[in-house]
């Protein structure tokens, strides 16, 4: 009798197919987005329905449902499609088969079988959705870490570490241990923290902050806080956070002039072109008048 | 209370998106940037505080009016274990987390208002207000 249920459906699948793509379309009107053009859309929904069939009428899961879904993620649809699509195709198999009955099947039978055939493909495709976007979630999270606490070593004695973005748990301690490997790595004496680009220093970040700064000093070597934003500053004394301990300025520019003084080195500018012209010029000159 | 917007803190990247609702919000009330970066940061003490120490809670958001000024309004619910001695945690330098102690005072310093009611063992509420200037 289950079989026949089945049967029924494939056998009826052409006008199934033209009752679910109404369907769809109203639906579609509901939610409408205009960044899918109507062409990509009927042909997606045409590919979609004769994949449940294909699947139904195997009632096993085809390696056609995957390509489907991933060229869907691809596209960047909702999930949502996806499940309302099945969905309504349950709705409009059931009924089908419900006005359509010939065999005395009872209702809560067709239901049941119904949803025996549809079930899995929802299952799969929710499976494969979410597989997807926790994959990209992983992946970005390993490109964020990768970006996390970069030490740039400027020059002899002295790095830099800028940092980009929210500072969490997680990343203070990646900080503390790449600020510390590279103070030893580099043989720097001085280190500048830029946070330029942290948008809020909270009691926590700078806590974090603090306890680095004291660890690169037990190792002997200074650090200097720059890039702290006038807002910043003035948050910072609010919250009543004591950074005396250590130097601090305002843009890495002076705290990199600091850092020069501090480890005895100077930048000396090269005699540039236009000196050596002058210089030809004078010496001409007084070639003239002599 | 009816609030406009709440933002549940569950991950500490919850954290992040309250301040960040909180800074678009003070900003679209027409708040200085000194003051964006003291709300934000604010709001960052009190989802931390949340999510540190009772788990789970959320942060809301209202505008309020007074006469003639607006200003913003953040509550900060949990269901956490309480404070026990508020005067205690208010004190400069106190922590049970190693940190620096400068959360709640700090947060009192950097707002306007600030209001705060706890039960041990049914939760804390935190109401800090802030006006445009």
């Amino acid at each position: 009798m289950a079989k026949n249920l089945k049967e029924i459906l494939v056998e009826n699948s052409n006008g199934l197919v033209h009752m679910w793509l109404e369907e769809v379309a109203e639906k579609q009107k509901e939610v409408t987005n205009s960044a899918i053009s109507q062409d990509l859309f009927e042909n997606t929904n045409r590919e979609f329905v004769n994949i449940i069939f294909g699947s139904v009428e195997k009632e096993s899961l085809t390696s056609d449902l995957d390509n489907f879904t991933e060229r869907v993620i691809n596209l960047g649809w909702p999930l949502s499609y996806l499940t309302d699509g099945l969905q309504l195709f349950k709705r409009v198999a059931i009924e089908y088969l419900i006005e359509h009955e010939e065999l005395d099947v009872p209702v809560p039978k067709v239901l049941r079988h119904v949803d025996e055939l549809v079930n899995p493909i929802i299952n799969q495709l929710v499976n494969e959705y979410s597989g997807s976007w926790e994959n990209t979630v992983s992946l970005q999270r390993v490109a964020l870490q990768e970006l996390s606490a970069p030490l740039i070593p400027v020059m002899d004695n002295i790095t830099v570490m800028p940092l980009i973005g929210t500072i969490d748990t997680e990343r203070a301690k990646f900080i503390m241990e790449n600020l510390l490997d590279g103070v030893i790595k580099h043989h720097a004496e001085v280190v500048l923290i830029d946070i330029t680009g942290v948008p809020v220093v909270d009691t926590m970040v700078a806590h974090h902050i603090i306890q680095a700064a004291e660890a690169v000093r037990l190792i002997g070597s200074t650090c200097i806080l720059v890039g702290i934003r006038p807002e910043i500053a003035q948050t910072i004394v609010n919250l009543g956070i004591d950074l005396s301990k250590f130097p601090t300025k305002s843009s890495l520019r002076k705290g990199f002039t600091t850092a020069l003084e501090m480890t005895n080195q100077m930048i000396v500018q090269t005699n540039s072109e236009e000196q050596t012209i002058e210089e030809l010029i004078d010496s001409l000159d007084r070639s003239e008048q002599s | 209370m009816d609030f406009r917007t709440c933002v549940n803190i569950q991950k500490e990247w919850d954290i992040v998106g309250a301040r960040q609702f909180g800074r678009d919000f003070s900003k679209k009330l027409g708040f200085g940037i000194v003051d964006q970066a003291r709300i934000a940061t604010a709001i960052s003490e009190l989802a931390r505080n949340i999510y540190l120490y009772a788990g789970s809670g959320k942060i809301c958001f209202d505008e309020v009016e007074n006469v003639g000024s607006r200003g913003i309004c953040i509550v900060a619910i949990d269901t956490g274990p309480g404070i026990k001695d508020i005067s205690q945690v208010m004190e400069d330098g106190f922590s049970t987390s190693g940190g620096l102690g400068a959360g709640l005072p700090g947060v009192k310093r950097l707002m306007d208002e600030f209001d705060i009611t706890s039960k041990t063992g049914e939760g804390t509420e935190i109401r800090v207000v802030k006006w445009v200037r």
